[in-house]
């Protein structure tokens, strides 16, 4: 079996035990809420009686260990079990609401991708006015709070330009052009604030990089500018910034969950929220596991990646 | 003779970056210290009663009575950005300060020790840093209910696992030193050596991460008044103001414009000691 | 034998803040083709700056005065991408650590290969080919199954063999060596030292070795410049030096090498330290340590051939002093430059 393989498999086995760990761990974590799920659910209704009968029908009035070996039972079968309320499979709310956080995720992470790299490759690479500016760009978007960036991209775009709609979604399948439309104020005030991050990471790691004893006999060597910063530096430099990259990734598909609420957007992150307060167990400990999963394997692909970048890393030598 | 832009410098670089971290932390001090004089003198400060309705004044722009305008229960945007801010700080600072004063002995022992107690401190504190942040927060205060306390005591169990963990490794780089093995040589007891050698050497990048963690639980704090989690009404809260601002979004952007600005200054201020501080301390970069 | 390389009254001067630092005063030297040059000196003395502004690789903060003529033409102010197209063809520098010499992601065949098309318009085969014969030629074994590996797959010596087989793949005719075998055991030193002298030999390449090591001095070198504080002090032949030495500075070095003749008890120390080079003495810079020091050496004294061959900068040689009394002119343009360096 090639090396990589290799790593790619134990880090897979390892990932197991901490899904299991975890999910325990949620499990526990959501049953210590005060507050009866039955009541809530049943309302006015909630009587002692129908209280006690629920109670029974949904297996609550069994220890915490044989509810949770009964949830694990079912995950293996794909079954998560059902929204106490709609009577909704959670399966099926997840499938619902995931793809719309994996697009936010995706195309916010793309575009600060694609704005952050290069800005802070070149301003690690040329000292001078590009610099100043993204020192800026990098102050402002560390600092300024996300959801607020979001409200006055609404003002100027809605409010006064009337251009983008503040508000809404519409799945990109049924009409991608309006998904866009809607998409576009959050993923830009996501991508803002992520191309931030994204760019002073470059920028530090290139420096780092480029005052490094190879890239100075690189020099010595007559080789062009050009294979030096885009070749020999930023492969040697794309460890941090990967590692970042990835697991920006991971945060964002958490759920982003203001952005989530400010947009109306029915992503994962706002099904949680809402779970949790209507103290609906089943959808938390489904969508915290399923979000944490993706977390774990976003975290994978990014060493894997990062293998790839540096040989050192994969051997287990520090990078 | 051209100049090649490469950073080698033969002489002395860490003059240049000892310089300009000086600088940074200056300017920055600067700030948050006119910030927290702010908040201390709220009551001196602010030019009106922060809850006072006046019906008469709605909606006021900018203006000499009310430099930050009026929102839309005619109360004075200023005085309620300064009052908030008092809050809300309070709660920042306080959060990493509850973080720092758990984190660090459990970091601390976890790296100075090692082995078993290490893994035993450190698995539980990595699972928790797997969780999404906002979150973690927003489970916890859905066990026991909105508040700025409790606001408070959710973003202190964000942080403890990201100070836990720097400070372990710079304790692990601190006892890999030679100087270590002297004091062990000398028969100074574990916790002694802990203490007095190995603490007061590695707690650096903890502080420098400690300052920067102040500006986003701001940050945080703000996002969960704003989700209706946090400060409850009549506790004034940046987060809240934000979420009202948005009913009168385009008739008085104001309201919503100034408590924003207000998070992004102290965070941009805490940012500024924190790279000044990590300038000072290493100037080369090298536990970054 | 025609001079190859020509390094006529440079100086090196950094902007760090506020201050100047003066690294590299007043600097004159000429080296013959084919010849192995010896710059010794203790850390800090300016040959490495020397060496770079050679290369043109100093950091932006440095301004460099003075010519420096390589097969005639001007480097100072060269602009870049003539520079560039100079490093890596006819100049040519290794460094110290072999370790953080190249990079860690690329297999080391390859960066020679990368060195080769840099500066000739060959195909990726050729290239390759010749990249091998050169692993081979520095004498690196199974050459062809380690060109693929990765820099951290060979040990130290090995790295600093694909080093010069990088610095050599174009023929360079000048070769700078900077400390190349200071960061090796004494076993492999002599091995890579073996291999300087055999390039000397069959390409007819200059080298200026750039070292603190006497013995290295002793083994390899034709001639040898000692360089205090910045400044050039003696220049010699190897024999003359060791046997010879005027400059009290090169005296100094050379009585503070423990023998086995010596008795027990202390080492032979140099009094005083090394100065601050943002606030250099204003004449000779060896001055203040000096046992023989006068009223003159306040003054920097101009570098003369007391012998044919051996050149020396201080107040006590005639050749110093009849230099200093050639022409008042000379004298003030020596004092001003004295001053400011």
């Amino acid at each position: 079996m090639s090396a990589r393989a290799q790593f790619v498999g134990r880090r897979l086995l390892l990932a197991i035990p901490v899904l299991l760990a975890m999910s325990a761990f949620v499990f526990l974590m959501i049953h210590l809420v005060p507050g009866d799920p039955v009541r809530t659910m049943l309302g006015f209704r909630a009587t002692p009686a129908n209280v006690a009968k629920v109670r029974q029908q949904l297996g609550l009035n069994h220890s915490l260990f044989a509810q949770y070996a009964q949830w694990m039972g079912g995950i293996a079968h794909g079954d998560l079990g059902e929204d106490f309320i709609s009577h909704t499979p959670v399966s099926t709310l997840l499938a619902q609401r995931l793809p719309v956080t994996v697009e936010l995720t995706v195309l916010s992470m793309s575009l600060a991708i694609v704005i952050g790299v290069p800005l802070g490759v070149r301003a690690a690479a040329t000292p001078g006015w590009v610099r100043k500016l993204t020192e800026g760009f990098v102050v402002a978007g560390i600092a300024i709070p996300d959801f607020w960036l979001g409200i006055m991209l609404v003002l100027l775009f809605a409010g006064i330009m009337h251009v983008l709609p503040p508000s809404g979604y519409v799945p990109f399948l049924q009409d991608p052009l309006l998904n866009l439309r809607y998409m576009a104020l959050p993923v830009l005030t996501l991508a803002f604030g992520e191309a931030a991050y994204i760019l002073r990471t470059t920028r530090g790691a290139m420096e780092q990089t480029l005052s490094t004893p190879f890239v100075l006999f690189a020099r010595a060597r007559g080789l062009s500018e050009r294979s030096i910063v885009f070749r020999h530096t930023l492969r040697n430099a794309a460890v941090p910034i990967v590692t970042v990259i990835g697991i920006q990734f991971g945060v964002l598909l958490g759920g982003a969950i203001v952005i989530e609420y400010l947009f109306a957007l029915p992503g994962i992150g706002r099904l949680i929220v809402t779970a949790i307060n209507q103290r609906n167990y089943t959808v938390v400990q489904g969508g915290v596991l399923v979000v944490a999963t993706l977390f774990i394997l976003v975290t994978l692909f990014t060493d894997v990646i990062v293998g790839l970048v540096d040989p050192r890393v994969q051997e287990g030598q520090t990078a | 003779m051209s100049a090649t832009p490469i950073a080698v410098s033969v002489v002395a670089p860490r003059r240049f970056a000892i310089d300009s971290g000086r600088r940074k932390t200056r300017i920055g001090v600067a700030i948050l210290g006119m910030l927290v004089l702010i908040a201390i003198f709220a009551p001196l400060l602010a030019p009106h009663d922060p809850d006072a309705i006046e019906s008469g004044r709605v909606l006021r722009g900018l203006g000499f009575s009310h430099p930050f305008g009026s929102d839309a229960l005619g109360r004075d945007v200023l005085s309620r950005v300064i009052f908030a801010f008092r809050v809300s700080l309070s709660v920042a600072v306080g959060s990493v300060v509850v973080a720092f004063v758990v984190g660090i002995p459990l970091g601390l022992v976890a790296g100075y020790r090692g082995g078993w107690t290490d893994t035993v401190i450190m698995r539980p504190v990595d699972m928790l840093l797997a969780l999404p942040a906002l979150l973690l927060a927003i489970a916890l205060i859905a066990i026991v209910g909105p508040g700025s306390l409790i606001a408070l005591l959710s973003i202190s169990v964000i942080y403890v696992p990201i100070l836990a963990r720097v400070i372990r490794s710079s304790t692990l780089v601190v006892t890999s030193q030679t100087f270590v093995e002297g004091a062990r040589a000398r028969g100074a007891s574990s916790r002694r050596i802990a203490v007095r050698h190995v603490l007061p050497n590695a707690i650096g990048p903890t502080i420098v991460q400690a300052s920067v963690l102040m500006g986003f639980a701001l940050q945080i704090e703000a996002a969960l008044s704003f989700l209706g989690l946090g400060a409850q009404p009549p506790t004034p809260s940046l987060g809240v103001m934000l979420a009202d601002g948005r009913d009168v979004l385009t008739q008085a952007p104001w309201v919503e414009i100034f408590p924003g600005l207000a998070i992004a200054i102290t965070v941009l201020a805490f940012n500024l000691i924190g790279d000044g501080l990590r300038e000072r301390l290493d100037p080369r970069g090298v536990t970054r | 034998m025609t001079a190859i390389l020509e390094i006529d009254r440079v100086d090196v001067r950094f902007q760090v803040g506020n201050t100047d630092v003066s690294a590299v005063s007043d600097v004159s030297l000429q080296i013959s083709e084919g010849e192995i040059f010896g710059l010794v000196g203790e850390s800090g003395c300016g040959k490495t700056t020397l060496a770079l502004a050679l290369i043109g690789l100093l950091p932006g903060t440095a301004e460099v005065q003075g010519a420096i003529r390589f097969q005639g033409r001007d480097l100072v102010g060269l602009p870049d991408d003539q520079m560039r197209g100079l490093r890596g063809d006819r100049i040519s520098m290794v460094f110290q650590d072999p370790m953080t010499s190249l990079d860690p992601c690329f297999a080391v065949g390859d960066q020679v290969a990368e060195t080769i098309r840099a500066h000739r318009p060959v195909d990726r085969r050729t290239a390759r080919d010749r990249a091998l014969q050169l692993l081979h030629d520095v004498g690196i074994p199974e050459a062809g199954r380690r060109y693929g590996d990765p820099p951290h797959h060979l040990s130290g010596g090995m790295r600093q063999r694909v080093v010069i087989a990088t610095a050599v793949a174009n023929e360079p005719a000048l070769l700078l060596a900077d400390e190349p075998t200071t960061a090796l055991d004494v076993t492999i030193q002599s091995q890579v030292l073996d291999l300087l002298r055999e390039l000397r030999r069959t390409h007819h390449t200059t080298i200026l070795l750039i070292t603190h090591d006497l013995g290295v001095v002793a083994q390899l070198c034709d001639r040898v410049g000692v360089m205090y504080a910045g400044q050039l002090v003696e220049v010699a032949p190897v024999e003359e030096i060791f046997r010879a030495p005027r400059h009290p500075y090169t005296q100094a070095l050379l009585a503070a090498l423990p023998t086995a003749a010596q008795k027990r008890g202390a080492l032979r120390v140099i009094e005083g330290r090394v100065p601050d080079l943002s606030d250099p003495p204003p004449g000779c810079r060896f001055a203040p340590r000096c046992p023989h020091r006068m009223t003159e050496c306040d003054r920097v004294p101009p570098i003369a051939a007391e012998a044919p061959d051996h050149l020396v900068a201080c107040w006590l040689s005639e050749a110093t002093q009849a230099a200093a009394g050639t022409s008042a002119a000379e004298r003030s343009a020596g004092r001003s430059r004295g001053a400011s360096a």
